[in-house]
């Protein structure tokens, strides 16, 4: 793998990155479990990249959370806590056995992100089509600044039938911003049903191409393709790139796996056990 | 220095954007294609490389506001009040109220005196909107001075701002050297008898009203409360303590508003009689301003009257 970034603190090799990605896995079952509510479906299919991310792409420190130069992840499918969570914990923002507070009254872990409580979290979420916008920002204040920091957005493919997802698509290259990229977990599940059956968003590939943005489509759970779509995006210039990234909804657990049901429901205990086996 | 008293609330933003640009340089400034009629057209004119122009997309606008906001810059947002509470009202709860985000909305246009457009274009909800988020600061300058110092408040101070102006000039009510404070009402007029607070236009009418009832032999006390959010409930326990009667005036609806929350203070702390000068309920329709501010009683008249009804109720 070329450079993608020499000053990443986070450099983890492609197995390493698995064997991450199924601990950060762990992490939401048991997270989502113990909270007793919870959306596991699409904390697990974001796993692979949210890991590529933190374990290898990004330059960012656990120590020096404000750090101006640090790229910025932002998870606009703000329903997806868990496994920003999970991957924050595992870095060092804070300790890992405080991912059990999950939900929790009085914990920094709320069921949707929070900026002013939890170490790591740059947007607050939870109503969806925003976090596209919000990266704009960023990645426009780094223009004026004159910083070479990247910023990372997740959107879910559900969430892309936000119109507010639009209105920032055709922003972000009329602002020639280069330092953006999004990412779609594109799990083709959403909670009241299949995508496809809910509102159609298909060609979603087209409709970015149209927005005059530089498209890759990935294997969302195939790591080397992550990186290598990562690193591209990072080239690209002028323009800003998204990543269409199709992954399973629940990957990793087989009951979970394309299931509805596992969009927004906790799994039981006796679930949660099944589950942390198929992930050992 | 620009001379601010004979401008316009908006004119005098547009050009007291430029003075701060100079001075701060993290304010950058975002309009949503108006902003040949907010006047920030003067900042991006001056300032190109700060000027965030976001064409018709105001939710857009107020989430790309919040992140610049993430990395320490000031920005300024920029639409008619209408959209700027009505059509990213999400985008703003989520994005920069709960967040706390240093976002500085300044929304013109308040009001029905936008006149001949219409009722989607007439902006009588928005104080009920933003009084109703959490950290909020709003501020309703009652003339083009004290919009001045509101704005430069404003960037002095880290929190979200809502800012409403308006579109046609109001008359001057204060002189160079006034000093805003963020959440102090200012006594413009002294009275014993009753007291009117009000903000925005209706502040000049509330000093017309008070002329006009001195040469009947009524006392009446006028508060000019630029800050709704958080409110100056010092200044409301007094008047109500003092003059044992409350008229409020504001250029919005009668609920949710200005009255709403002098309300809440006098019904906790100081029950007095009260009276409400405001819309009562209804869109307005097309007209000029001041046919318009005639004819849903935004007048001078109204708030005599009102006082008038009120001190038998004492």
């Amino acid at each position: 793998m070329a450079d993608l970034r020499t000053e990443a603190k986070f450099d983890l090799s492609i197995p390493e990155l698995k064997k991450m990605a199924k601990q950060l896995r762990r992490h939401v079952i048991t997270m989502i479990a113990t909270a007793g509510s919870g959306h596991p479906g699409g904390s697990l299919s974001a796993a692979d990249i949210v890991t590529a991310l933190y374990f290898k792409v990004m330059r960012h420190d656990p120590q020096n959370t404000q750090w101006p130069d640090r790229d910025r992840f932002i998870l606009s499918k703000g329903h997806a806590a868990p496994i920003l969570y999970a991957a924050l914990a595992e870095c060092g923002y804070f300790p890992v056995e405080e991912l059990s507070t999950l939900r929790k009254l009085g914990s920094r872990l709320q069921g949707h992100t929070d900026r002013t409580l939890t170490p790591g979290v740059e947007m607050s979420a939870g109503s969806l089509g925003q976090g596209l916008s919000f990266g704009i920002g960023i990645a426009l204040a780094a223009r004026l600044d004159k910083r070479d920091y990247h910023v990372y957005v997740l959107l879910g493919d559900g969430e892309c039938e936000e119109g507010q997802i639009w209105e920032a698509a055709m922003s972000a290259p009329h602002f020639r911003i280069d330092n953006l990229t999004a990412i779609v977990d594109n799990n083709g599940i959403q909670l009241d049903g299949r995508c496809c059956d809910i509102m159609g968003l298909e060609s979603l590939a087209d409709k970015w191409r149209a927005f005059n943005w530089h498209v890759i489509e990935i294997d969302g759970h195939d790591m080397s393709q992550i990186l290598q779509a990562l690193e591209e995006a990072g080239k690209t210039k002028v323009r800003p790139t998204v990543i269409i990234a199709h992954t399973v909804k629940g990957k990793g657990v087989s009951f979970m796996e394309n299931n509805v049901d596992f969009h927004g429901k906790a799994p039981s205990a006796q679930e949660a056990e099944i589950a942390l086996k198929e992930l050992a | 220095m620009t001379a601010y008293a004979d401008l316009s609330t908006r004119e005098a933003y547009g050009k007291v954007l430029v003075e701060l640009g100079k001075e701060h340089k993290d304010i950058v400034v975002l309009d949503a294609d108006l902003s040949r009629s907010t006047m920030t057209k003067y900042f991006a004119e001056k300032f190109p490389e700060r000027f965030i122009q976001c064409g018709l997309q105001e939710q857009n606008m107020m989430s790309i506001a919040a992140g610049l906001a993430a990395t320490g810059k000031i920005p300024f947002a920029s639409t008619f009040a209408v959209f700027a509470a009505c059509r990213c009202f999400d985008q703003v709860r989520v994005c920069i109220a709960q967040p706390k985000l240093n976002v500085k909305i300044v929304a013109t246009h308040g009001g029905i005196t936008v006149g001949e457009d219409g009722a989607s274009h007439h902006a009588i909800e928005d104080l009920a909107l933003y009084c109703s988020l959490p950290g909020f600061n709003v501020v309703v300058p009652a003339d083009a001075i004290e919009t001045v110092e509101a704005v430069k408040a404003a960037v002095a101070i880290e929190a979200p701002f809502y800012i409403r102006l308006g579109r046609p000039k109001f008359p001057a009510v204060y002189a160079d050297g006034y000093r805003f404070q963020l959440g102090k009402a200012v006594t413009l007029r002294e009275g014993k008898d009753a007291t009117v607070i009000a903000c925005g236009i209706m502040v000049s009418k509330a000093l017309e009203a008070a002329n006009n009832l001195a040469s009947q032999g009524i006392d009446c006390r006028v508060v000019n409360m630029p800050t709704l959010k958080p409110l100056d409930e010092g200044a409301i326990i007094e008047a109500a303590t003092q003059t044992g009667a409350i008229v409020v005036a504001e250029e919005h609806l009668l609920h949710g508003g200005l009255g709403s929350r002098v309300a809440q203070v006098v019904a906790r702390e100081k029950p007095v009689p009260m009276s409400f000068i405001g819309i009562n309920d209804i869109y307005a329709k097309s007209g000029k301003p001041d046919e318009l501010l005639q004819k849903y009683g935004l007048t001078a008249e109204a708030i005599e009257q009102a006082v008038k009804s009120v001190l038998p109720r004492k």
